[in-house]
C-alpha cells in the first residue's frame, strides 16, 4: 500500500473524488497542503484574491455543472472571510466541499496565531463539518464530505484539518475508501408511492392549477421531467428566483416568476389556484407575501428531498418526501396507468383567465415602463439588449439588487443552470466569482455577470484572477450610481431619505478600472449606443469586457408585492395597485 | 405543551453542539438535557425536553432528524413512556423537630437521605418532574440551601426500544 502525508492524501483524496478544479488561497496553516499541491498535476489550483471569491467560484462552478464544487483556505482570516460564501451555498442548496487549514492540535484553544474555531464558526451555514484529527482520518473523511455535499438536500461541507495532521514527515498508508455508509445518514430519495398517487389524483381533478417549481428541480436536474408533466397535462407554471430555466421561459404555459417582484399574472394564478403543486421549493417569504393571506383556497401538493422543508412555513395537503427527479418520473408512470385526464373545459377556462391577466397587466405582453430615450437608459431595456445578442444562450450570473430582479424578468432562461444567482442569502459580491466558476467549467460558452455599481465593488479584485486564468467575462454593469434597490425602499417606505444609499461622487470611473487589470471597458451613456456597444462587447470574444451603462436611477422594480398582503397584492407601478 | 425527545446520538466530537446550536438558531427552547454514552460506546442517548405545540414539535423533530450525526430522533410525548429525573437537594436542618419532620416528607416522596451534617440533610429523590417539583414546595419554607436536577430522562413503554 501506497504511503503518503497528511498534505498529500488531501490532494490524492480530491483527485479520486473526481475533483478537477479548487479555488483557494494560500496561508500558514494550509501551506503543507499546498506544498502537495505544488508536486502533482491532476488537480489545477486557481488562485484567487479574497477567500470569499474562493467559495462563489466553486459554488459557481457546481451550479453551472451540477459537480460538487471545491474551495481551499487556512486557518483564521483565510476561514472566516469563506464563510459568506458557505452560507451563500447554504441557503441555495448547493453542493460544496470547503478545506480550511488549522493551527496545530496541540495549539488548538490557545488562541494561536491565525487561529479560529471553523467547526464551531460555521455550524449553522453547513450541512456538516469535519475536524480531522489523524492522517490516516483524511481520506476516509473527504470521501464522506463529498458523498454528504452532493446526497439528499445538497449543502457545503467543511472539512478543517490542523496542520500537524499534513506534517510532510508523516507518512500513513493511503487508501480511497470504495464507497462511503454512514448510518446516521440515509436520505430519502424515492417517495411514498401511496402519496404519490394521491398527488397525481388531485392534480388531475384540479380546476385551477398552478406549478410552482423551484431551484430543487434544477439542483436535481428534473428539468425534463417537469416539462413533461406539464405539457402533458397543459397547466401554467411559474419558477421561484432559483428555479428559473428549470421550465422553458419563451413556452406558452411559462406564466413568469412568481413572488416578491413575480408577474402579475404568477402571482394573482397562485392567489385563485385550487390545487399549487409546489416542487422542489420552499415557501420562501420573498413568494409567499403574507402567510396568512397565503393561496386561500388551494389544495398544497409539495415534494421536496428535505422533509424539513414541508409544512415549515405553508401546511401542505400532500406532502411527498423525494427528490423531484424519481417523484416526478412516478407521477408519470401512475399518470399513465390511471385513466382519468384533466378537466379540459374548466383548464381552458382557467387559460382564459390568466391569458386575460397577461394581456391586461402582464410584463411581457407590453412594455409597462416608460421607455428609454437619449440619455436615460431603462435597465429593463439593458436586460433585453443583452438577451437579444446572447441569443437567449448565456449564463447570466448576477449579483444582488434591483438588476437582480430586471435579469430575472428580462432574460428569458430556456435551460436550466444558466441562471446564477444569490436567491437564498442575497450576497452582494457573488456575481463576478460564480462568473468565474461559470467560465471555467465552460470556456467557450458565453458568461455574463449582471451586476450593479454597488456589488461588484464587493468582489471587484477579482478582475485580477480573472486575467491570471484566461477567465473572458462580460461583466454588464447597470450603473444608477446609487444602492438602488435600497433607494427603491426608501423612496417607497422613507418618503426618500436616501440614508446611506448614495455615493455618486466618489465612484470610480469603471472603463480606466478594467483598463487597470489589463481588461475592456467600455461606457455606455446613450440608448441609441446600446445595442451596438452590447455587440461590440460580446465580439471581444478572449477579452474581460466592463461595460459601464448608465441606466435611470429613478426606476423602481415592479410588480412589487404589497407588505402585509397576499400573493396577487402587487404594486404594479408608482401609481397603480393591482 | 411539554414535549420529551429523545436522540440516538453518534458519539463524535460536536455532535452535542449541533443539537444544541439547532434549537438556538431556530428559536427553539430547551428546558432539560441530558446526555450519556449508552452500552454501545459509539452511540449518546440524549433526552431533552422541550415546549411546543404538534407543528412545532414535528418541526424539531425532523430538523433534528435532519443532522447528519443523530441516528434515531422520537417524541416520546406522542406514545405512552416512563419519565424519570434525579435531585439532590441539601435543606438547612439544624432543629431536632425540622429533621424529624423532614425526615418524614422525605419517605412520603420516597426519597432518601444520602448526606447529613450538624446543620444539614441532603436528600435524594427520583421520579417525573412534578413529582420533584411538589417536594421542592413541601420543603421550600424549611430552607433549602441547593438544588441540583439531572433533567429528565425518558424511555417507551411497553415493546417499542429505541436501537441502531
Amino acid at each position: 500500500m501506497e504511503h503518503l502525508s497528511g498534505g498529500e492524501i488531501v490532494i490524492r483524496a480530491l483527485k479520486d473524488a473526481g475533483v478537477k478544479h479548487v479555488w483557494g488561497y494560500p496561508g500558514g496553516a494550509a501551506l503543507h497542503i499546498y506544498d502537495a499541491l505544488y508536486r502533482q498535476e491532476d488537480v489545477e489550483h486557481l488562485l484567487v484574491r479574497h477567500e470569499q471569491a474562493a467559495v462563489h467560484a466553486a459554488d459557481g462552478f457546481s451550479r453551472s455543472t451540477g459537480e460538487v464544487g471545491t474551495a481551499l483556505v487556512t486557518s483564521g482570516p483565510g476561514a472566516t472571510n469563506a464563510i459568506t460564501g458557505i452560507a451563500t451555498a447554504y441557503m441555495d442548496s448547493i453542493p460544496l466541499v470547503v478545506i480550511s487549514g488549522q493551527v496545530p492540535k496541540i495549539k488548538i484553544g490557545q488562541d494561536a496565531f491565525q487561529e479560529t474555531d471553523m467547526v464551531g464558526v460555521s455550524r449553522p451555514i453547513v450541512k456538516h463539518s469535519f475536524l480531522v484529527t489523524r492522517a490516516e482520518d483524511i481520506a476516509e473523511t473527504i470521501a464522506k464530505a463529498y458523498y454528504i455535499a452532493s446526497t439528499g438536500r445538497p449543502g457545503p461541507v467543511v472539512v478543517d484539518i490542523p496542520k500537524d495532521v499534513t506534517d510532510p514527515n508523516h507518512k500513513v498508508p493511503y487508501e480511497w475508501p470504495s464507497s462511503v455508509k454512514m448510518r446516521s445518514y440515509q436520505p430519502t430519495n424515492k417517495g411514498h408511492r401511496g402519496q404519490v398517487k394521491r398527488a397525481v389524483k388531485t392534480l388531475l381533478a384540479a380546476k385551477k392549477p398552478v406549478i410552482y417549481s423551484g431551484g430543487g428541480v434544477i439542483i436535481d436536474n428534473a428539468s425534463e421531467q417537469l416539462i413533461k408533466l406539464a405539457q402533458r397535462l397543459n397547466y401554467p407554471v411559474t419558477n421561484t428566483l432559483m428555479g428559473l430555466g428549470a421550465y422553458p421561459a419563451t413556452d406558452r404555459q411559462f406564466i413568469g416568476m412568481l413572488g416578491m417582484h413575480g408577474t402579475f399574472e404568477a402571482n394573482t394564478a397562485m392567489h385563485e389556484a385550487d390545487v399549487i403543486f409546489a416542487v422542489g421549493a420552499r415557501f420562501d417569504d420573498r413568494v409567499t407575501n403574507d402567510l396568512d393571506k397565503f393561496c386561500p383556497n388551494a389544495t398544497i401538493i409539495h415534494i421536496d428531498v428535505d422533509p424539513t422543508s414541508i409544512s415549515k412555513n405553508i401546511n401542505a395537503h400532500i406532502p411527498v418526501v423525494g427528490t423531484c427527479t424519481s417523484v416526478l418520473n412516478e407521477m408519470l408512470s401512475i399518470a399513465d396507468e390511471l385513466d382519468t385526464k384533466p378537466d379540459a373545459k374548466a383548464i381552458k377556462d382557467w387559460w382564459a383567465k390568466i391569458d386575460q391577466w397577461r394581456a391586461d397587466k402582464g410584463i411581457y405582453t407590453a412594455n409597462r415602463y416608460e421607455p428609454s430615450s437619449g440619455d436615460v437608459i431603462k435597465p429593463q431595456d439593458v436586460i433585453k439588449a443583452l438577451y437579444k445578442e446572447t441569443k437567449g444562450d448565456a449564463f447570466i450570473t448576477s449579483d444582488v439588487g434591483q438588476h437582480q430582479m430586471f435579469a430575472a424578468q428580462y432574460y428569458m432562461f430556456d435551460k436550466p443552470r444558466r441562471w446564477i444567482n444569490s436567491g437564498g442569502l442575497g450576497t452582494m459580491g457573488f456575481g463576478l466569482p460564480a462568473a468565474m466558476g461559470v467560465q471555467l467549467a465552460y470556456p467557450e460558452a458565453q458568461v455574463a455577470c449582471v451586476t450593479g455599481e454597488g456589488s461588484i465593488q464587493m468582489c471587484i479584485q477579482e478582475l485580477s484572477t480573472c486575467s491570471q486564468y484566461n477567465l473572458p467575462i462580460k461583466i454588464i454593469n447597470l450603473n444608477n450610481s446609487a444602492l438602488g434597490m435600497v433607494r427603491q425602499w426608501q423612496d417607497m417606505n422613507y418618503s426618500s431619505r436616501y440614508s446611506q444609499s448614495l455615493y455618486e461622487d466618489s465612484l470610480p470611473d469603471f472603463v480606466a478600472l478594467a483598463e487597470a487589470y489589463g481588461h475592456v471597458g467600455i461606457k455606455v451613456t446613450r440608448y441609441e449606443d446600446l445595442e451596438e456597444k452590447m455587440r461590440e462587447c460580446f465580439a471581444l470574444k478572449d477579452r474581460v469586457v466592463f461595460m459601464d451603462i448608465c441606466v435611470d436611477k429613478s426606476e423602481h422594480v415592479y410588480p412589487m408585492q404589497i407588505p402585509g398582503g397576499s400573493m396577487g397584492d402587487l404594486y404594479l407601478n408608482k401609481a397603480e395597485k393591482s | 405543551m411539554k414535549r420529551i425527545i429523545s436522540i440516538l446520538l453518534e458519539n463524535e466530537s460536536g455532535a452535542l453542539s449541533r443539537v444544541v446550536g439547532l434549537f438556538a438558531q431556530r428559536g427553539y427552547n430547551i428546558d432539560t438535557l441530558t446526555v450519556a454514552p449508552t452500552d454501545d460506546d459509539t452511540l449518546s442517548r440524549l433526552t431533552l425536553t422541550t415546549e411546543g405545540d404538534d407543528q412545532m414539535a414535528e418541526q424539531i423533530v425532523k430538523q433534528l432528524h435532519k443532522l447528519i450525526d443523530t441516528i434515531k430522533v422520537v417524541d416520546l410525548t406522542v406514545g405512552s413512556h416512563i419519565e424519570r429525573e434525579l435531585m439532590l437537594v441539601k435543606i438547612k436542618a439544624s432543629d431536632p423537630e425540622i429533621r424529624a419532620e423532614l425526615k418524614s416528607c422525605v419517605e412520603i416522596f420516597r426519597g432518601h437521605v444520602v448526606d447529613v451534617t450538624a446543620s444539614t440533610y441532603t436528600v435524594q429523590l427520583t421520579g417525573d418532574s412534578d413529582k420533584l417539583d411538589a417536594f421542592i414546595d413541601a420543603v421550600r419554607e424549611i430552607g433549602i440551601m441547593e438544588v441540583v436536577r439531572s433533567g429528565v430522562s425518558g424511555i417507551s413503554r411497553g415493546d417499542k426500544f429505541l436501537r441502531v
